[in-house]
């Protein structure tokens, strides 16, 4: 098997008493794009911290292409990093931001000046080399920055929360201009980020991170319908979330009845629970079906029917909070945009379900 | 709002022109007509550009004029070279509680008047002072050593009372400097030398032309320092300023040196602005 461009083993990091990072290991193989995603404070920025070599793990190592960097000080290593506020040098130009690593590699001006200049046509803004930083907008200064790191040609490009001072919009694009930039470079991507449409659209593989341990490093679409953990579950993608009991179980498949009496059939990581068991249920609103008559949705494992509380607008993303009416619990479910459900207002009738398999069941201890 | 403007606006301004005008404009516009005239007989004046001729043509107060600015900058290059590392500390490395305490450590000395903290200087450095004694117990020299009343003592003493006001300027420029574009200087492969010319200095230009500025013009005027640690052959060009209008009363030739003066720190101060690709603007602003 291929050398992985970069691999964590065993990674530790203290503070006083504190645990940031808790024995962490990782492997991202080259030419990937991979993503820790996690709240603030979770340790994220540590790992990239001690990766960029600005921190000192207390134990294990980071090996970039098989090779321990662990005493290698940051300006010799074989990895770049884009600064959550970029740190473009604005005592500089732009060509002289690009051109300032070259610079220290003791190229000839000649050739810093064709490779600034190549670099600047990679990002799609050829001629820009004489303006100053603060001419520019805030997605070019992301490419700007992007490209300071990309002329080293490093084996791994990590970038924190780069695009959190961007506003929505651009970050939308900017999203999948990160995306064709990684493919242009082919270079392995470190990404972090606490938003997880980030992390959802661009990577090929992320890990969940909280309270400095990996909850589950899995591709995107893993992570959204197979979450491993609660944790997992609750931070990616919108969720409803039921307490209930276990009232029968076997192998992956449970029921459950909910605090408010409804029995719900679902999914679970842990096979075979005992009856009894507290759960939580996580089902995401667009994983339900809406429907005007309970024919449409009885076939489904588990349904429901409720009256319309309350409609929440908000575009692709709309959804309505229905109050079921044998149990009174409110389920939110997602609205569909095929213009069925038009003109739906609080109070009306309406019915609901979604299959086991959209309803994920985990173990919260205690009986 | 264009056909004139209010009472107030006029009432703001009147104590920034009365100041500039009767403590800046009008003083100086008398001693340069008194810089301008000759006495040419009892309460007899005429114009005439002798005061200035007799600066050029004596030797003594050239030489004066001349050791003046070159130890005004030395003092100023000095300060700046012990100041740099010291603003660099308290901005960027002291952590919490300590950067106060260190800033307030700077200020320190400005709780006595110059004239005490110059008799510090005169108690360590005077022959039979701390600094002599010390060496003779050391059995590094025989006898007593005089370190007053030369150059070296000067110089200590202008550095000494102008470290503030360079350490000041230099703080605040460089705890502006957003950490992270000096980290992001080591991750592309930038040594310390490189990101401290590249990044840290050009940062801190502002602050260290104004530092300087400062420092070199209080070097410059300094009256006290120069007459208490230097000696006999160390004049400064205050004392004879001093002297002139003062010993011999003649206020003549004397206004003539204080132009001479103002005319010595304009210039050099505006080269330093030239040299570094300043403008007073930017570094005041």
């Amino acid at each position: 098997m291929e050398t992985p461009d970069l691999s964590c083993i065993d990674l530790t990091k203290r503070f006083g008493d504190a645990v940031a990072v808790d024995n962490v290991s990782f492997e991202v193989p080259a030419g990937s794009f991979f993503s820790i995603l996690g709240p603030s404070g979770c340790g994220k920025t540590t790992i990239m911290r001690m990766i960029a070599g600005f921190l000192e793990p207390t134990s294990g190592d980071i090996q970039i292409k098989g090779q321990s960097v662990l005493n290698v000080p940051p300006n010799k290593r074989p990895v770049n990093m884009v600064f959550q506020h970029l740190a473009l040098f604005p005592m500089m130009n732009i060509a002289d931001n690009i051109g300032y690593g070259l610079r220290r590699q003791g190229l000839g001006k000649l050739e810093i000046e064709k490779k600034v200049d190549e670099a600047l046509d990679r990002i799609g803004l050829p001629g820009i080399g004489k303006r100053q930083v603060n001419e520019l907008s805030g997605g070019q200064k992301q490419r700007v920055a992007i490209a300071r790191c990309m002329v080293l040609e490093p084996d791994v490009l990590l970038l924190d929360e780069p695009l959190g001072a961007l506003d929505l919009k651009l970050r939308e694009q900017m999203k999948i201009e990160l995306k064709s930039l990684q493919h242009a470079f082919d270079t392995t991507f470190v990404y972090i980020t606490h938003d997880q449409s980030e992390a959802l659209v661009m990577s090929d593989s992320i890990a969940v991170m909280n309270a400095g341990q990996f909850e589950q490093v899995a591709g995107p679409e893993d992570l959204y319908y197979r979450p491993e953990t609660a944790f997992v579950a609750g931070f990616v993608g919108d969720a409803n979330i039921v307490k209930g009991q276990v009232v029968r179980s076997s192998g992956h498949d449970v029921e459950l009845r909910t605090e408010y009496g409804t029995h719900i059939k679902g999914v679970s990581k842990t096979r075979d629970m005992a009856a009894g068991r507290a759960a939580e249920i996580f089902v995401r609103p667009e994983a339900i079906r809406l429907a005007k008559s309970a024919d449409e949705v009885a076939e489904l494992d588990n349904f429901l029917s409720g009256k319309v509380e309350q409609t929440l607008f908000n575009g692709a993303a709309s959804r309505v909070l229905v109050k079921a009416d044998t149990s009174g619990e409110t389920i939110e479910v997602g609205l569909p945009q095929s213009g069925r459900f038009d003109g739906i207002r609080p109070g009306q009738e309406v019915h609901f379900g979604w299959s086991d398999k959209q309803s994920n069941v985990f173990e919260t201890g205690g009986l | 709002m264009t056909s004139g403007r209010s009472l107030g606006f006029y009432l703001l301004l009147a104590p920034v022109l009365l100041w500039l005008a009767l403590l800046v404009i009008i003083p100086h516009v008398d001693l340069a007509l008194v810089s301008l005239r000759e006495r040419v007989g009892v309460g007899q004046y005429a114009l005439s550009p002798a005061n200035y001729l007799t600066f050029l043509n004596e030797p003594l107060y050239l030489v004066t004029f001349a050791r003046t600015a070159v130890m005004s900058i030395l003092a100023t290059i000095i300060t700046l070279i012990i100041g740099f590392p010291v603003a660099y500390y308290i901005a960027k490395m002291a952590r919490g509680k300590l950067q106060p305490i260190l800033f307030v450590l700077c200020l320190v000395p400005f709780w006595v008047s110059e004239l005490v903290r110059t008799f510090g200087w005169m108690i360590l450095l005077r022959e039979t002072g701390i600094i002599s004694s010390l060496l003779q117990w050391l059995g590094l020299v025989s006898g007593p050593v005089e370190l007053l009343y030369n150059d070296a003592a000067i110089m200590i003493g202008l550095v000494y009372t102008s470290m503030l006001f360079m350490v000041v300027p230099l703080v605040t420029t460089l705890s502006s400097l957003d950490d992270s574009l000096i980290e992001a200087g080591y991750d592309l492969g930038g040594s310390s030398a490189s990101v401290f010319r590249e990044i840290i200095v050009p940062h801190a230009m502002p602050g260290i032309v104004s530092g300087c500025i400062v420092v070199f013009m209080l070097s410059l005027g300094n009256y006290l320092t120069p007459i208490m640690l230097g000696g006999k052959d160390s004049l400064w060009f205050t004392e004879l300023i001093y002297s002139q209008f003062i010993v011999r009363f003649n206020w003549e030739l004397g206004a003539a040196f204080g132009f001479m003066l103002l005319f010595l720190s304009t210039a050099i101060v505006w080269t330093a602005l030239k040299l570094s690709g300043q403008s007073l603007e930017k570094t005041m602003g």
